[in-house]
């Protein structure tokens, strides 16, 4: 069944009801507590990141089944918080009322874009845990870009919607924190309060590697001027903003197939099907995660360090210091779940 | 319909001019547009405020080959349009946001994509000894080559070109508005003309060909051999020159002060009438020894007919925690310009100041009088002073 229509609707009024009595709800237990709630299931003092794989994720063919990846996320976020059954694991996160955002990555068209099936598996627990059809958004920055790496354009209605921000542009005034001064699209600041960050694992030919806290690059109208230096310390202030950091609640990559070289743009040649979700609550813990794994990647292939190419992702590290505080790159403070 | 889709300011002034917010502006653009009642090119995405979505521009009447640039391996260009020399993969853009690498080709997405264009006296650009009195075609794309802290087109210069509205006018209908407009100049401006590069070399050659002349409000930040390609076309230059240290460009501008003076340097030597506007930032840029050491080089390496005006900053953009500059401060840095010998320092943005007339270099009369960006009196006569017949230099008759 596909994404976009197998949601029950909700007209705009009766999404503006919800968002108000979601917000009333909010009241008995903020959205950063659900978030703590769901952290302390990884222990007090690690960040848990949750690596779950499946090697037979595509069966025999070449397309990710979508039963397979559902059971493949279960797994995963049963492990990240701690719980036996899934939905429980979607109920520590979100509340009914509340307006979610899977900010996707489509950029790298159909061959390293944000794996459909994943989204459509995510839409489903979302709306099994309360979230209405309409109160979910899967976006990025072009509506054509989605539609390019398959996805299908909806709007208004009571189902899932998915547009990008040149529907509705971005914000006028400007938000601003250390280097970074941007515009934000309005589907994050207007249209949802929990943010869900749904990037690919891939090379970055300026930073080193592209996972979570770059993928925020997509809410911004300007992210070409935050490249030189290997974007640091540009993606980690981008994550400082206040609009972004407030919603989001959960990162969750989908490496079905990830890039080791050569990127951002997809080249197949260096490209593999890692088969797998990284999954945290933490982003800086993730991108470390997901940058150890690139690297090991590298050296089966017999290709120099990020390091040794003078790419390294510095900006991870700037995430995690003292000005930040994003998360940690420490491997002593990371509880890597294999799921 | 040929909107005037933008009240602009030029970089660096803002005298006499309302200071718009974003919405305000869009009604004052569109409003403004209604009154002139220009041209009849209108794009149908324009038809739709900037202040909600716009929908898709058709892309590809825009698109034309980057002329600067080299390819790379693995589908990779190294842009040679400017210092900066972005290398960009496929499918990424350049710092700039207006030039996108599509399989290894390097594309301007901004050829004939006006999102800027009013009539404006050539005294805003600011242009004080060519053609006083007239006024210029000035227009601009999106995109800029470098993020000035202070910038006050912000908006559009910061800004991807699909994310504002624009007008599809290439540079045959540029120069036939200019002369319906009775402009004898075009003038490249509000953003950076040199992410726009191609466009300002069709246009300037269509606009000669109409008889209608090019200039351009630049920061100079630009390599050599695009210089000399594109700006040997123009027949005036201003040149934003932001500070005197390297340390000011880096930290505030985003880019490096030595390619802007080589630019000088090289627009020297070309023969271009060039003018400087250094925006003075209270606190930042406006320490005796930067001025005195501006002055200096001024002298040594253009002479000391070179017009240099200082001009008042307004906080804007991501700088509005410093106030607007002192006047006293402008007249110290005239007074230091003045005493290192140069024959023209301005002050501007301070309207009615009387460092905005120009004055012969040896008698001291009154010259030329400028009344906010008016020439209100202009008694050059055949290139030089009518009272000593002291040569003064400059383009002043059409």
């Amino acid at each position: 069944m596909s994404l976009m229509n197998k949601m029950h609707t909700t007209g705009r009024r009766d999404f503006l009801k919800s968002a108000v009595s979601g917000a009333a709800f909010l009241g008995v237990v903020s959205g950063r507590e659900l978030a703590v709630q769901a952290q302390q299931a990884a222990g007090p003092d690690k960040s848990r990141v949750v690596v779950a794989r499946d090697a037979q994720l595509r069966g025999a063919g070449s397309t990710v089944e979508a039963g397979r990846m559902l059971a493949l996320l279960d797994r995963a976020m049963q492990a990240l918080c701690g719980r036996d059954h899934a939905l429980e694991a979607w109920k520590m996160l979100v509340r009914p009322g509340e307006s979610v955002g899977l900010k996707v990555n489509a950029l790298g068209g159909r061959g390293i874009s944000t794996n459909l099936q994943l989204v459509e598996a995510i839409c489903e627990r979302l709306q099994q845990a309360g979230i209405k059809a309409g109160d979910i958004v899967v976006w990025d920055r072009d509506t054509a870009e989605l539609e390019h790496a398959g996805f299908h354009p909806a709007e208004g209605g009571n189902r899932v919607q998915c547009f990008g921000t040149d529907r509705v542009d971005y914000e006028d005034e400007l938000a601003a924190w250390g280097s970074v001064g941007s515009r934000l699209s309005k589907i994050l600041t207007q249209r949802t309060n929990v943010l869900i960050n749904l990037p690919v694992l891939k090379d970055h030919d300026g930073a080193g590697v592209t996972i979570g806290l770059k993928n925020m690059y997509g809410v911004i109208h300007n992210p070409n001027k935050y490249h030189p230096n290997g974007c640091d310390p540009y993606v980690a202030d981008l994550n400082m903003l206040p609009e972004i950091r407030t919603r989001l609640r959960l990162t969750i990559c989908d490496a079905t197939t990830a890039m080791y070289e050569g990127g951002p743009a997809f080249k197949p040649e260096h490209s593999w099907r890692y088969n797998g979700l990284i999954v945290s609550q933490d982003p800086v813990a993730l991108d470390f995660t997901g940058w150890q794994t690139i690297e090991r990647k590298r050296a089966e292939n017999g290709l120099k360090t990020l390091d040794a190419e003078q790419r390294a992702p510095r900006y991870i590290a700037t995430a995690a210091d003292r000005e930040h505080r994003l998360g940690t790159c420490d491997p002593h403070r990371i509880l890597t779940v294999e799921a | 319909m040929f909107r005037e889709l933008n009240m602009r300011q030029d970089e660096s002034l803002e005298g006499g001019r309302c200071s718009l917010d974003r919405r305000s502006f869009l009604k004052c653009a569109v409003a403004s547009g209604a009154a002139l009642g220009m041209g009849e090119i209108a794009h149908p995405a324009t038809g739709v405020s900037a202040a909600s979505a716009q929908p898709a521009q058709d892309d590809t009447r825009f698109v034309v080959e980057a002329r600067f640039y080299q390819k790379l391996d693995n589908r990779k260009i190294k842009c040679k349009l400017c210092p900066r020399e972005c290398t960009v993969g496929d499918k990424e853009r350049g710092y700039c946001g207006v030039r996108e690498n599509r399989g290894g080709v390097y594309y301007s997405l901004v050829h004939s994509r006006v999102c800027a264009a009013h009539v404006d006296p050539i005294e805003k650009k600011p242009l004080f000894h060519y053609l006083p009195g007239t006024v210029a075609f000035s227009m601009a794309t999106a995109g800029c080559n470098v993020n000035c802290k202070f910038c006050q087109n912000w908006d559009i210069s910061q800004s991807r070109p699909e994310q504002i509205p624009a007008e599809y006018a290439p540079p045959q209908r540029i120069a036939a508005l200019a002369k319906q407009y009775n402009c004898p100049t075009i003038a490249y401006t509000y953003s950076e003309p040199v992410v726009f590069i191609e466009f300002l070399m069709d246009t300037a050659d269509a606009g000669h060909e109409a008889g209608v002349r090019s200039i351009v409000v630049s920061n100079g930040y630009i390599q050599e051999e695009a210089l000399r390609a594109a700006y040997g076309k123009m027949d005036a230059v201003k040149i934003d020159l932001k500070s005197f240290s390297e340390s000011y460009y880096k930290q505030v501008v985003t880019g490096q002060l030595k390619p802007v003076l080589d630019t000088l340097v090289n627009l020297r030597k070309m023969g271009k009438w060039t003018e400087i506007v250094y925006l003075v930032v209270p606190t930042l840029n406006d320490s005796d020894e930067e001025f005195r050491g501006l002055a200096q080089w001024v002298k040594a390496n253009l002479g000391v007919d070179t017009p240099l005006h200082f001009t008042q900053f307004h906080p804007q953009y991501l700088m509005k925690n410093l106030p607007i500059t002192p006047v006293p401060t402008l007249e110290r840095a005239k007074a230091i310009a003045d005493a290192e010998g140069l024959h023209y320092v301005y002050i501007g943005n301070v309207p009615g100041h009387p460092a905005q007339n120009t004055y012969c270099p040896k008698c001291k009369k009154l010259l030329v009088e400028r009344v906010g960006f008016t020439a209100s009196n202009m008694l050059i006569k055949k290139s030089a002073c009518p009272f000593c017949q002291h040569p003064i230099p400059g383009v002043w008759h059409v």
